[in-house]
């Protein structure tokens, strides 16, 4: 239990929390402007790798590779929204649908359970670079970088009229209607968008840690929604607009991600991790619900009428 | 400009809930009629105006607005057409959006949603802090809230220019102020009325208060049982009294309008 050895592990904890934090982002498109819980996610945290890895084995671009990765997301995301929208699935059911149907496609993707980038791989990060190069080969300033990036072109995204749509079919599905929105495609596209951004995530985090697993994606959207809520929680009443949300997200994915690395520190047995990820998010989510049951007058939009 | 022909909507067929909602309803409105609908809890008002703005299909009957058959588009395509506020404040805006975004949204109603072109622009925002201050509410300062903060009242005004901002061909209100207070509900009223008259609009409105459906609209039509059993219009409903309407009706169902609240209301 040396402090020192907690210190050398977070710089490890805020590279791999930056890349979650970028899945998260996507988490973020379906959870809370959506209001949709996409359980796809947890294939496509793989499919992304999956698809990196192998493009690179054969020797493709990591840019194209990684291109690639994205276009698969997109594609996941078509998946669960024509299951949603055009079968009428429930979006939380179509989205486990799709996760059961990637398990297949991301072994034959891969071939095998796992896969690893070849030695000399020309890829843009790697774990081995968290600390000893110039700040411009670290993995925490690349992905902070693509964050940022991400987070602007999500921010310009979401105040174009085809953006303000999407945000107005997951607040309001009526009024959308009502103002003349296809919400279905809106639902379609908010999915696929959410999907790419995950599975250029996991392009990431495969290059990461150099190697694919068919496991990598299992609970991913536990961490997802774990990193929105500490985001709000935490930043909520500061990050007020769209874009500083965002932002909000990725440092709530960071947090999370060196909460574990204590965690683990502690010596609490590794075994038991997924367990307490499930009560932590599970206690999140409890929160605002018990705020609102147990500790507001109640008060409805009919009591506050007056109009001055 | 509206044609509705013999439209029939039953609910849950097959189950001892099965309920036949419209039973051949028609109505002819001509350009610029206000016609405010009376009737019943379940006499088929709302259903009426959810089957012309295509929440569902009907089951038989045809729908026409401006000459347009538009009985198979889905609700989001007729959208072009028509303006709506609903009954619950909380329905026709987009609680977590701001005033201007939901203004924005609606002024682009009937209009492809581009990827690039921005959700708001400058000029529309002034466009809008004018609009704004003609409902005299002081919206005009606020214009980056949340609707989500304001009262039932001040979200139904809002409704009301979100409908009006694109001109409808037709706009449709059910029961908008029915969840308001009296003094509110008369000021949402008068705002109904002067864009109605401003931007000449023709407009069904469902009421449960009589007294408003006499002194709103140049027609009125009472709906009992998925039928238009009255339909009045021009001189005689200029001259109509509440009196007159609750004879009408026992004439016309046999039976006494039992409904305290639309007498009193």
């Amino acid at each position: 239990m040396l402090l020192s050895s907690l210190l050398n592990a977070l710089p490890g904890a805020v590279a791999q929390g930056l890349i979650w934090g970028i899945m998260a982002i996507g988490v973020y498109i379906t959870f809370r402007v959506l209001d949709i819980a996409d359980l796809s996610v947890d294939g496509t945290m793989c499919t992304g790798a999956a698809v990196c890895v192998m493009m690179v084995q054969s020797g493709k671009n990591v840019w194209i590779a990684m291109l690639i990765a994205v276009a698969a997301g997109l594609l996941v995301g078509l998946a669960t929204g024509i299951f949603h929208t055009a079968f009428g699935i429930p979006a939380i059911l179509a989205g486990i649908l799709t996760q059961l149907a990637l398990w297949g496609v991301n072994l034959k993707i891969m071939g095998k359970a796992n896969q690893p980038f070849s030695r000399g791989s020309e890829i843009l990060i790697t774990l081995k670079h968290v600390r000893g190069v110039p700040f411009y080969q670290n993995p925490i300033f690349i992905v902070a970088i693509f964050a940022a990036l991400l987070i602007l072109l999500l921010y310009f995204f979401f105040g174009t009229e085809l953006g303000s749509s999407i945000r107005a079919t997951g607040c309001n599905e009526n009024m959308a209607k009502a103002q003349g929105i296809n919400t279905n495609l809106n639902k379609v596209l908010g999915l696929m968008i959410s999907n790419a951004i995950v599975a250029f995530s996991s392009a990431l985090l495969s290059q990461y840690q150099g190697f694919c697993d068919i496991n990598m994606g299992k609970g991913a959207i536990v961490i997802g929604l774990a990193a929105c809520i500490i985001g709000e929680a935490i930043f909520g009443k500061i990050f007020k607009n769209f874009g500083l949300s965002l932002v909000a997200v990725a440092f709530g994915a960071v947090i999370y991600f060196i909460v574990l690395q204590v965690v683990i520190w502690l010596g609490v047995d590794t075994d038991l991790l997924k367990l307490f990820q499930a009560l932590v998010v599970a206690l999140f989510l409890a929160f605002p619900y018990w705020k609102k049951k147990y500790f507001t007058k109640p008060k409805s939009v009919y009591a506050a009428k007056e109009v001055k | 400009m509206l044609e509705i022909r013999n439209v029939y909507k039953t609910f849950n067929v097959g189950t001892v809930n099965e309920k036949t909602a419209l039973k051949g309803v028609s109505l002819t409105l001509e350009d610029g009629d206000f016609v405010t609908v009376i009737g019943g809890n379940g006499a088929g008002k709302s259903t009426m105006l959810n089957a012309i703005a295509g929440v569902w299909p009907v089951d038989e009957g045809q729908i026409i607005i401006d000459g347009e058959d538009v009985t198979k588009l889905p609700e989001y395509k007729r959208a072009a057409y028509l303006g709506r506020v609903f009954q619950d404040p909380m329905n026709g805006t987009a609680a977590t959006m701001e005033i201007q975004e939901n203004l924005a949204l609606a002024k682009r109603r009937g209009k492809k949603r581009r990827v690039f072109a921005m959700g708001i622009t400058k000029a529309e925002k002034e466009e809008y802090k004018n609009l704004l201050a003609t409902l005299g509410l002081g919206l005009e300062t606020r214009m980056t809230s949340k609707v989500g903060l304001l009262s039932g009242g001040q979200r139904q005004a809002i409704t009301l220019l979100m409908a009006s901002l694109q001109k409808p061909k037709l706009l449709l209100l059910d029961e908008h102020t029915a969840a308001l207070d009296p003094k509110t509900a008369a000021k949402v009223l008068d705002t109904t009325d002067r864009i109605v008259n401003k931007e000449k609009l023709t407009t069904i409105m469902i009421t449960h208060n009589m007294k408003d459906a006499i002194a709103h609209g140049n027609r009125l039509i009472m709906m009992m049982d998925g039928h238009i059993i009255l339909d009045i219009k021009g001189e005689e409903k200029k001259r109509l009294t509440v009196e007159d309407l609750l004879h009408k009706f026992e004439e016309v169902s046999g039976e006494e309008f039992a409904n305290d609240k639309a007498i009193l209301g």
